[in-house]
């Protein structure tokens, strides 16, 4: 076995809510959508139209920079309507169920005798493309390009998410399948581990390059452990995919049909029973919420409390998640609350004195707990993130709109996810994540993706 | 409790924006959120924040200065009783204490928070925390006898030149509360020292025992060996004559911990001054040629506004280098230059206001070369790989 790499920069959040290892009982909603906000860059042109008939692998919209990006339908029934915001920019594409799970049939092939163009070319047709991403930025990967190498991360560390091996265990040969498309397309290809992991899911597979990692999040992100490994430089790019989609591959390559059921945790304090389910990509979560939750003020988030986004309760999972978290919202004022001695508060900080009780786990709302000011605090984001970067530089060069210092500052090391923790511990209540993409917006649009 | 959150949600649509008294919006705000933690939540971004915020930053940096401050009102009063040559029970030394340190601390509150109001009300903004410690610090820096009116003035220099020019909170180059200080040492030096102004009645002309003299340990040391006068245990526990929160190096070394377990202030600066002091005292005790540079090195740690300086002064994360490996070479120097100072121009026997003043300026300096060897460590990882 390869070297354990020691991570010790970061946090874990202790959140209360942690879901159990069992698979819990639930149906598919009626609607689904899929967000073409989900995929940063993306300018979304239809191709259905509202009261089209669709199956699951229907080409939905595609991207208007790259037309080869396609977008499908992760069920079968009719499109029910295309909600726009401002500027009428697409928000969803909500689809009606009929029950029927008809597919688009793909075609199987015997990966083996594939070339690359071939494996792109389905990967482009069946909608599987978008689940491959390009560091820096964050972005879905251009096919055109050859990337330097694939990382995958096999473990996630973020608060109450979902434990991989669990997931993936019986899942084995999707997985291999998955991998051996990915080799396709990169030889280098390398995955991240838990030191802890045991999973059979990485026995036997041929050609990829396996790291151990253990410490505090975020050592389960890939952005850390490609840093760890071989950072990414200047015009280098990197694709990075998460282990569900690739079995989600691997089963289009053997099977034929675009998968798009997903191993998924419900967590969070919130929740009276946590564990896991089947679900689907771009479901409503509404089913999987039904008598499930509290009465209170609640904040549903498709995601982690870190980096996750704010769904309603009837709202749908986004393309990317694999987990849903329920907390309080936390909209209420709290009479004195900066001065008391704050038991059973959460602080990275020993300011509270919560570190005199024994609690182990937090309920957390969403509150702010103060309001933005000036940075003042230093070196709070330096002990959250395990890279060679001077975070508080870069955010700095991001705000004064200084290209050149972001380039040499790391801005291609990072992307949101990476700086998640550096916003919760910061006392000034900056929204760095928010930040660091109008960073990368700027980096796009003045030097291309 | 609810009374008060009636009251607060009652007035508030009169100062929101477009209310009758929109211009009062900041002053509203500050009470409110005094009273009340805010109820906005978290968008876009993390959904869960740490639930440390500017108030509690800044109110435990004033918890850590209550020992300071306690200390420093006994000890007003126990000089002041031991100048006269009189014995007095302990109230009447905290007592005494009391009456001269309060007016000095409702002063600068006073003067600064008036003046951050109207500054925050003038742009618009939140009336910022900062100055909750700053207007503590100011009162502890000083020496006991100082005219009132020098106390408001100094305070307003401090917060107008010091921070507001600069933006407020977060943006000055220079700790204001030290800023005050040096604003008086230069305009006001005979206030500031000599002889007569660290014991309280002195300037007054009140009578003195036989043989006493009011310098501080520093003061004598430029004359003669002061290991007799000041023990070096009497220094440590601060019954020495001095500014009013400086003396007593076990009350400072008590809010050092409170800052540094709560994970407030930088461990790494506290601890690069004492060891740059250290080193350099130790290096003139080697060269010894004057009776200064013979203070135990030690015994220099515990004299002046060395340790007071290290622990609140040097620790203020706006003005002080931000990055984690500047912060030992920012501290390391503070030490070296605050004890060359004091030993090599006895006329500025503060030699840690200065040395702070001074690194506070070159800070900026040491950041910029920590981050050009990060950005120098990233271009030939780059160049190397291709």
């Amino acid at each position: 076995m390869s070297e354990v790499i020691k991570i010790k920069k970061g946090l874990d959040i202790p959140l209360s809510g942690k879901a159990e290892k069992v698979f819990g009982q639930t149906q598919l909603p009626g609607l689904f959508a899929v967000k073409p906000t989900d995929f940063h860059g993306v300018v979304p042109k239809m191709v259905v139209k509202e009261g089209d008939p669709v199956k699951i692998g229907t080409v939905l919209f595609f991207d208007k920079y790259h037309p080869e990006v396609k977008f499908v339908s992760p069920v079968s029934g009719t499109l029910k309507s295309v909600n726009r915001g401002e500027r009428r920019r697409i928000l969803e594409v909500i689809l009606e169920s009929d029950g029927k799970d008809e597919f688009v049939d793909f075609g199987t092939a015997d990966i083996g005798n594939l070339s690359s163009e071939a494996v792109i070319a389905k990967l482009l047709e069946a909608g599987a493309w978008p689940y491959i991403r390009q560091r820096p930025y964050n972005v879905i990967a251009n096919p055109a390009e050859k990337p330097r190498s694939i990382f995958i991360s096999g473990f996630d560390t973020a608060p109450l998410a979902a434990d991989m091996d669990f997931v993936l265990s019986g899942q084995e040969a999707a997985f291999k399948a998955g991998i051996d498309v990915l080799k396709k397309l990169c030889s280098d290809v390398h995955i991240g581990l838990s030191s802890e992991s045991a999973s059979k899911v990485y026995q036997n597979l041929n050609g990829v390059q396996i790291h151990r990692f253990s410490g505090p999040h975020p050592a389960g992100n890939v952005g850390v452990q490609i840093s760890q490994i071989a950072p990414i430089n200047k015009g280098e790019k990197v694709w990075v995919i998460q282990p569900q989609e690739i079995v989600s591959i691997g089963l289009l390559f053997t099977n034929g049909k675009h998968d798009f059921s997903r191993s998924i945790v419900l967590a969070g304090s919130e929740v009276l029973r946590p564990a896991y389910f089947r679900y689907r990509l771009g479901a409503s979560v509404s089913e999987l919420l039904r008598n499930n939750i509290t009465d209170e003020t609640l904040r549903i988030i498709s995601g982690n409390v870190l980096t996750g986004e704010q769904i309603e309760p009837d709202g749908y999972l986004s393309f990317y998640h694999a987990q849903v978290t329920v907390i309080p919202e936390g909209n209420y004022h709290e009479f004195l609350g900066w001065a008391l001695p704050g038991f059973g508060k959460f602080s990275m900080s020993r300011s509270y004195f919560s570190w005199l009780c024994s609690n182990k786990e937090y309920k957390m709302d969403a509150n702010m707990h103060g309001g933005h000011r000036a940075i003042v605090v230093s070196g709070q984001y330096d002990k959250v993130l395990p890279m060679d970067i001077l975070p508080e530089h870069l955010f700095k060069a991001i705000i004064t709109e200084d290209i050149d210092k972001m380039e040499q500052l790391g801005i291609y090391e990072v992307v949101e996810e990476d700086v998640a923790l550096c916003e919760f511990v910061c006392t000034s209540k900056m929204e760095l994540q928010a930040l660091l993409r109008s960073g990368i917006e700027l980096m796009i649009k003045e030097l291309g993706a | 409790m609810k009374v008060l959150r009636k009251l607060f949600d009652n007035i508030k649509p009169h100062v929101e924006k477009g209310g009758r008294f929109e211009m009062f919006h900041s002053t509203f705000d500050a009470f409110e959120t005094l009273f009340f933690v805010p109820d906005k939540t978290n968008k876009n971004g993390v959904h869960v924040r740490d639930v440390i915020d500017m108030k509690r930053t800044m109110i435990i940096v004033v918890m850590a200065l209550v020992p300071a401050l306690l200390f420093g009102i006994w000890n007003t009063g126990y000089q002041h009783f031991m100048a006269m040559g009189q014995s007095a029970p302990f109230m009447d030394m905290v007592l005494h204490g009391l009456f001269k340190i309060l007016p000095i601390i409702v002063v600068s509150y006073g003067t600064g928070l008036a003046i951050e109001f109207a500054f925050a009300q003038m742009r618009g903004h939140e009336v910022n925390e900062g100055f909750l410690v700053s207007g503590m610090l100011i009162p502890l820096i000083l020496p006991v006898d100082i005219p009132l009116w020098m106390v408001a003035v100094a305070t307003a220099f401090a917060v107008v030149i010091g921070k507001e020019v600069f933006g407020g909170t977060g943006m000055n180059i220079w700790n204001p509360a030290l800023l005050a200080r040096a604003f008086l040492f230069f305009a006001y030096p005979a206030q500031m020292s000599g002889d007569k102004v660290w014991i309280s009645g002195l300037t007054a002309g009140e009578g003195i025992a036989d043989g006493f003299s009011g310098a501080t340990a520093l003061g004598a040391a430029v004359e003669s060996d002061i290991s007799s006068k000041f023990p070096l245990w009497d220094s440590f526990i601060g019954i020495i004559p001095g500014s009013i929160g400086e003396t007593s190096t076990l009350a400072i070394l008590i809010g050092a911990a409170i800052l540094i377990y709560t994970g407030i202030a930088s461990w790494k600066i506290m601890v690069s001054v004492f060891a740059g002091g250290y080193l350099m005292a130790l290096l003139f005790n080697l060269i010894g040629v004057n009776t200064l540079m013979q203070v135990d090195a030690i015994h220099h740690l515990c004299l002046g506004g060395f340790a007071f300086g290290a622990v609140f002064m040097a620790t203020d994360p706006v003005s002080g280098s931000r990055t984690e490996a500047g912060k030992w070479l920012y501290g390391f120097l503070i030490g070296v230059f605050a004890i060359l100072i004091r030993v090599f121009n006895p006329a500025y026997p503060e030699g840690m206001m200065l040395a702070i003043l001074l690194m506070n300026t070159f800070a900026p300096l040491i950041d910029y070369f920590v981050v050009n060897a990060n950005i120098k460590r990233r271009l030939k990882r780059s160049i190397v790989k291709a």
